[in-house]
C-alpha cells in the first residue's frame, strides 16, 4: 500500500481489536491488520453487514472465520456501510495475501470525523503489538 | 462411612483428607447454605433393602400388574410410532467400530463413527430434499426449537408465526426454549378440513416482520398440509419456512419438504429403527438450505482428504461450537444422538429408497382402511376431511378418555384422547395405524368402538 514496512503502514489508523482504517474524502476503508490475519491463520469466511447498514464505532459488526477460530470484528468508526468488498465471498484468503490492499472488508461513510482521534497511529499500534507480545 | 455406601469408591480416610484440605469438619457442613427448614432431618422413609432374589420376585410380581396389549392392538401415535426394525440394525450397531455413542473429536481413531454420521446426514438431506443436515439432535421437539432459533439468527425479527396444528408438546418445548428470549410465538389457525390455513398465516405474517413460519406435516391431527401454499405465504413475507416432521416414514411417499419450499425441516426420526422405550431416547433431525450452513446448531461431519489424498471424515465448522467459541457459539448444543443416528442410517440403508416407499404405502393404506372402518361405526364421525398419512382423528359418541380406559380392559389401546391437550375435543381420539397393525386388529378396533355408543 504505502509507506512503512508493509506491516504497519504509516497512513492508516488502528484499533486495539486489530482493525485498520484509511480515510479519504469522508469515506473510510476498513480491514483487519497484518497481525490479525497472521494470528488467525487461513481465513475461510467473512461476515459483514450489507451496504446501507449503520455501524457504531467500537461495536462488533461482523466475524472473520479461519480454520482455527471465529473472531469478531469491531467498527473503528461510526457511519453507514457504502460498499462491501465483493471479492471476499469467493476469495476470503485475499485477506491473508493482502490485508491492507485487496483484502479490505468494507467502506464506511463517516458520521463524525472527530472519532478518528481515538484511534492509534502506526507507531502507537506497533508499540501496542510489541507490548502485547511481551 | 457405613456399609451403605459400598459402591462409592472414596474411603473414609480419603474423605477426611479431602474435608481437611478444604477446611470443613463434616460433609453436612457443605450443605450449610441450604436453609435449615428445607433440610431432611431423618433418613428417607423407605423400606429396608431387599436381598437380590427377593427384589427380583418383588419386581416380577409388580410387572404382572402391567397391562401389555399385543403389538397389533396398539394404535398410539402422536409423535411416537411403532415400526418394525430389521434384525440387521441391532446386529450392526453392536459392532465395536461403533461403540462410542458420542460424536468423536478425534478423526484419527473415529473414522467408523464419523463416516456413519456423514452417511446419516446424507440420507436426511435426500429424504428432506435439502442441502445440509447436522449430526442429529436430542429429539424432534428440541430440534424444532433450535430451528426457530436458527431462523432468528438469520432474520432477527423477534417473531415467529406458528400453526396451531403442530404437536402441542413440541409447542411447549419451543415456548420453554424461547421463554427468556425476545422472540414472540404468534399462533395461526386451521381450516375446517383440519389443515393450517394459508390465509390465516398470511394475515399473521402481515402484522409484523417475522423470522419464520412454522408448521407440521403431516400435522398433529394427522392431516397432510398444503405445504406449497404455506411456503408461498412465507415467501411473500420474506419469512423462512420451517416444517416439522414427527413421522419421517411419511417422506417415503410424500414430496420432500425442501422441494415444496421449506427452508428448514426439523423433526423426529426415531421411526427409523429406534425402539420405543419409556421416554426415549429419541432422535432429532435438522436439515436446511445451504444458506443456513454457518447458523446450523450442533455438530456437522464433513468429508475431506488426508495428507496422502485418501478420503476421510472430520467434524467440520467446529470453530463455531461452544467448546471453542464459548458464549458466542452458534448454539449450546455440543453433542448429538450418535447411536440413534447410527441406527437410523443403518435402517434407511437396509430398507432402501424402494423399501421406504413400500413401508410408507403400507402405513397409508392401512390407515386409510382404518379411517373408513372407524368412520362408518355407528355414532363415530371423522371431523377432518383432509388427506392423511398414517394417523387420523375420529370423533366418538362418548368421551375419548373414558373409551380408552374401557378398551384397555379389552386389551386394546385405541389411540390418544385429544382432551389430554385441547379443550373442546373431549370426544376426539387420535388413531395411528402402522405396518404393525393387521387388518384383523383394525376390524376388532372398529368392532369394540361400535359397542361404546
Amino acid at each position: 500500500m504505502s509507506k512503512g514496512d508493509g506491516i504497519y503502514p504509516d497512513d492508516l489508523k488502528y484499533t486495539k481489536e486489530h482493525e485498520w482504517l484509511a480515510v479519504q474524502g469522508g469515506i473510510g476503508t476498513v480491514g483487519i491488520t497484518h497481525y490479525a490475519q497472521s494470528e488467525l491463520g487461513d481465513i475461510v469466511y467473512v461476515e459483514v453487514p450489507a451496504a446501507g447498514s449503520p455501524v457504531v464505532g467500537g461495536e462488533e459488526f461482523g466475524t472473520v472465520e479461519s480454520v482455527k477460530a471465529v473472531s469478531e470484528i469491531f467498527a473503528p468508526i461510526s457511519g453507514e456501510v457504502l460498499q462491501v468488498n465483493p471479492q471476499l465471498a469467493a476469495h476470503p484468503e485475499t485477506i491473508n495475501k493482502d490485508p491492507y490492499g485487496e483484502g479490505w472488508l468494507l467502506k464506511i461513510k463517516l458520521a463524525d470525523p472527530k472519532e478518528l482521534d481515538s484511534l492509534m497511529s502506526a507507531a502507537e499500534y506497533r508499540k501496542y503489538i510489541e507490548e502485547e507480545a511481551n | 462411612m457405613g456399609d451403605g455406601h459400598r459402591y462409592i469408591p472414596a474411603s473414609d480416610a480419603e474423605r477426611e483428607a479431602m474435608l481437611r484440605e478444604i477446611g470443613v469438619a463434616r460433609i453436612e457442613d457443605l450443605f450449610a447454605s441450604v436453609p435449615d427448614a428445607l433440610r431432611l432431618k431423618a433418613p428417607l422413609a423407605i423400606d429396608p433393602a431387599l436381598a437380590e432374589q427377593d427384589l427380583w420376585a418383588h419386581l416380577e410380581s409388580r410387572s404382572r400388574e402391567n397391562r401389555v396389549p399385543a403389538s397389533g392392538s396398539q394404535f398410539l401415535g402422536g409423535g411416537a410410532y411403532r415400526h418394525h426394525a430389521p434384525a440387521l440394525v441391532d446386529h450392526l450397531i453392536g459392532r465395536t467400530e461403533f461403540y462410542s455413542s458420542y460424536t468423536p473429536y478425534q478423526p484419527e481413531i473415529s473414522q467408523g463413527t464419523l463416516q456413519a454420521i456423514f452417511e446419516y446426514q446424507t440420507l436426511i438431506c435426500q429424504l428432506t430434499e435439502l442441502d445440509i443436515s447436522n449430526a442429529s439432535m436430542y429429539d424432534g421437539a428440541s430440534s424444532l426449537a433450535e430451528a426457530i432459533l436458527m431462523a432468528e439468527r438469520m432474520a432477527r425479527a423477534g417473531r415467529v408465526v406458528v400453526s396451531d396444528r403442530i404437536h402441542p408438546e413440541y409447542l411447549q418445548v419451543c415456548r420453554t426454549h424461547l421463554a427468556n428470549l425476545d422472540i414472540a410465538i404468534v399462533p395461526f389457525g386451521a381450516r375446517e378440513d383440519g389443515t393450517a390455513d394459508p390465509e390465516a398465516a398470511r394475515r399473521a405474517l402481515r402484522q409484523a416482520k417475522t423470522s419464520a413460519l412454522v408448521l407440521q406435516h403431516p400435522n398433529f391431527f394427522g392431516c397432510l398440509e398444503e405445504v406449497e401454499a404455506l411456503a408461498a405465504a412465507a415467501r411473500e413475507a420474506q419469512a423462512h419456512l420451517i416444517v416439522a416432521v414427527t413421522e419421517p416414514v411419511s417422506l417415503g411417499i410424500l414430496k420432500g419438504p425442501g422441494r415444496q419450499g421449506a427452508d428448514v425441516v426439523a423433526g423426529e426420526a426415531h421411526s427409523f429403527g429406534v425402539p420405543l422405550s419409556y421416554g426415549g431416547p429419541y432422535l432429532g433431525f435438522l436439515a436446511a438450505r445451504q444458506a443456513f450452513l454457518r447458523n446450523l446448531p450442533g455438530r456437522l461431519v464433513g468429508e475431506s482428504r488426508d495428507v496422502d489424498g485418501r478420503r476421510g471424515y472430520v467434524l467440520t465448522l467446529s470453530t463455531r461450537e461452544q467448546h471453542i467459541r464459548r458464549e458466542k457459539a452458534t448454539s449450546n448444543i455440543c453433542t448429538n444422538e450418535g447411536l440413534c443416528a447410527l441406527i437410523a442410517a443403518i435402517f434407511m440403508s437396509v430398507v432402501g429408497k424402494g423399501g421406504l416407499r413400500e413401508l410408507a404405502v403400507h402405513n397409508h393404506a392401512k390407515a386409510a382402511y382404518a379411517r373408513e372402518a372407524l368412520g362408518s361405526v355407528r355414532g363415530c364421525a371423522l371431523p377432518y376431511a383432509a388427506p392423511i398419512f398414517n394417523e387420523f382423528t375420529v370423533r366418538l359418541p362418548v368421551p375419548a378418555a373414558a373409551a380408552v380406559e374401557r378398551l384397555a380392559d379389552r386389551g386394546l389401546v385405541p389411540g390418544i384422547p385429544l382432551s389430554r391437550y385441547f379443550e373442546g375435543m373431549e370426544r376426539d381420539l387420535l388413531v395411528c395405524v402402522t405396518e404393525m397393525n393387521a387388518r384383523a386388529d383394525i376390524d376388532r378396533l372398529a368392532d369394540e368402538l361400535g359397542r361404546l355408543g
